[in-house]
């Protein structure tokens, strides 16, 4: 009986709905969570994934030494590596391709590098127009693992030790 | 002020032609301002929603997104109007004008101040009732000039809600004219002098929230908006519309929306009157604020719970639309009409004793 007349009274006071809209009132004067994007940006974690770049040591020595693992491991067939013995003897690739248009971004090909010659960076603002070279030769690879090093190198020493 | 503008006029040209220059100045005086509001409505509409959602809303076009509106009518003024093969061409092009006319129309007898009406004729609010009946044939025509099975179905879904929500509407607005006493607008506002307490708001409080609800469904907005639902089927009755056909349907939607937002502040909340009538202080604190001010604030208020309803309800099903509408709107407005007409006949203070049937 009480609870019939409970809710019969808040079926005609309309309490619910008040209490929705008071509900969305507060949420009205909350601070905003958007973030202005090309003028503010998020954190980015040191882990992300983002274009590739290839890292040379610091002597200028090119590390891949076309093991190939990354060409295995990679679930999309997006990396294309050839490989020759070079003059002093030792094992580099002379083809290094990687196409961005295959690429799924999961960071295998980084994680199964054994020289850390791979590597993927913070940067993700970038586009292909119609006509535009998808696919990342050697050459490329390599002068963006010049170009970012810096960055590239403190993203490493910041997540090793978790590694 | 318009009688010199007329006799100025008629030094220049024929008494008669002088007339109806005056009436066409009136219109546009009226008109453009309630064009750029409909634009500005959809701007406060996305920011009020934005803000609800804990995000910002428009903000890229002009200072904080306020040239929004006039990039939106620009585009769809440059819109191709895209006409179905196999529709009534004259229909269908005749519909979004037959749904935007009475949306304009009604406001020649709307009082924005006291003698601040265009016509101030005495069925004021039969006028009204009659005329923004009239923007259900925009609909129902639309649909069916589409040539489209959505369309068609999608304007039988919003006329009938329209005609239902009619009912409830006119029992609310019979309420209104009883405790009036008259059908006149500027009657119906003077007769709540006195404050705040003194408006009609509070011996027809139910029909205040039933005006307002079934406002709320004529106009098709959220939560009754199953007939545009743009989350589960597509806009309905003007499907097939595009660019500056869809708009003007959009505007007639918009200024109805700011009519029923007028119409429930002269009816309920005292129009232009100041709220702090008879409080001593505060009246003359306030008393340099003119009367269309206070009627801007109301209806501002007014159309703000219009957008805060559409953040806060989800939808209604459709059979629960109509349930509310035919066996719990009607048959309260119906209740409350025999209770209006008793207090008339004891003559409650202070809403009764002057004016008023008995």
């Amino acid at each position: 009986m009480i609870k019939a007349l409970k809710f019969q009274l808040k079926t005609w006071t309309l309490w619910e709905l008040f209490q929705g809209m008071a509900l969305t009132l507060k949420y009205f004067f909350k601070p905003k969570i958007t973030v202005l994007y090309p003028e503010e940006k998020t954190p980015m974690s040191p882990r992300f994934r983002g274009k590739h770049a290839l890292r040379r040591y610091d002597n200028g020595e090119e590390r891949c030494i076309a093991c190939k693992l990354c060409e295995a491991v990679c679930p999309a067939n997006a990396i294309t590596i050839e490989s020759e013995a070079r003059d002093d003897g030792s094992r580099r690739t002379t083809v290094y391709d990687i196409d961005l248009f295959k690429c799924i971004y999961c960071g295998f090909c980084e994680e199964a590098c054994p020289v850390d010659a791979i590597v993927e960076t913070r940067t993700f603002e970038y586009t292909f127009e119609p006509g535009d070279i998808h696919v990342m030769s050697k050459d490329m690879l390599l002068a963006f693992g010049d170009k970012m090093e810096t960055q590239i190198a403190a993203d490493r020493a910041a997540d090793a030790k978790y590694r | 002020m318009f009688d010199r503008l007329q006799t100025l006029l008629a030094q220049w040209v024929h008494a008669d032609v002088a007339t109806v220059l005056v009436i066409l100045v009136q219109a546009m005086m009226v008109i453009v301002p309630l064009l750029l509001a409909v634009a500005y409505l959809t701007y406060a509409e996305r920011k009020v929603i934005g803000y609800m959602q804990v995000r910002l809303g428009p903000n890229r076009v002009g200072y904080a997104g306020l040239l929004q509106p006039i990039a939106d009518a620009l585009k769809l003024v440059m819109k191709e109007v895209i006409i179905p093969s196999q529709s009534n061409v004259y229909l269908f092009l005749i519909a979004p004008v037959l749904a935007i006319a009475p949306a304009i129309a009604v406001w020649a007898v709307v009082p924005f101040d006291d003698g601040m009406v265009i016509a101030d004729i005495n069925a004021g609010l039969l006028y009204i009732l009659a005329i923004s009946s009239i923007g259900v044939y925009g609909i129902v025509i639309a649909g069916w000039a589409s040539n489209s099975k959505y369309a068609f179905l999608g304007a039988l879904r919003s006329s009938a809600q329209k005609v239902s929500y009619e009912i409830a509407m006119g029992f609310a607005l019979v309420t209104v004219i009883m405790t009036a006493g008259s059908m006149n607008l500027t009657d119906i506002v003077m007769g709540q002098q006195g404050g705040m307490l003194s408006w009609y708001w509070i011996p027809l409080l139910p029909m205040f929230v039933v005006y307002f609800i079934s406002g709320v469904a004529e106009t098709n907005r959220a939560p009754f908006d199953v007939a545009e639902g743009e989350s589960e089927i597509v806009a309905g009755f003007h499907v097939d519309y595009s660019g500056m056909t869809f708009a003007v349907f959009f505007l007639a939607e918009y200024a109805m929306m700011i009519l029923i937002s007028f119409l429930t502040a002269i009816m309920f909340m005292g129009g232009w009157l100041s709220p702090f009538e008879g409080i001593p202080g505060l009246e003359t604190l306030f008393s340099f604020v003119p009367g269309l001010a206070w009627l801007a604030l109301k209806v501002f208020i007014l159309l703000f719970v219009f957008l805060w309803f559409r953040a806060t309800f989800p939808r209604y099903r459709y059979d629960q639309i109509m349930r509310l509408g035919w066996k719990i709107l009607i048959p309260l407005t119906i209740l409350w009409v025999f209770v209006v007409g008793s207090m008339a006949y004891f003559k409650v203070a202070p809403w009764f004793v002057h004016g008023g049937i008995a």
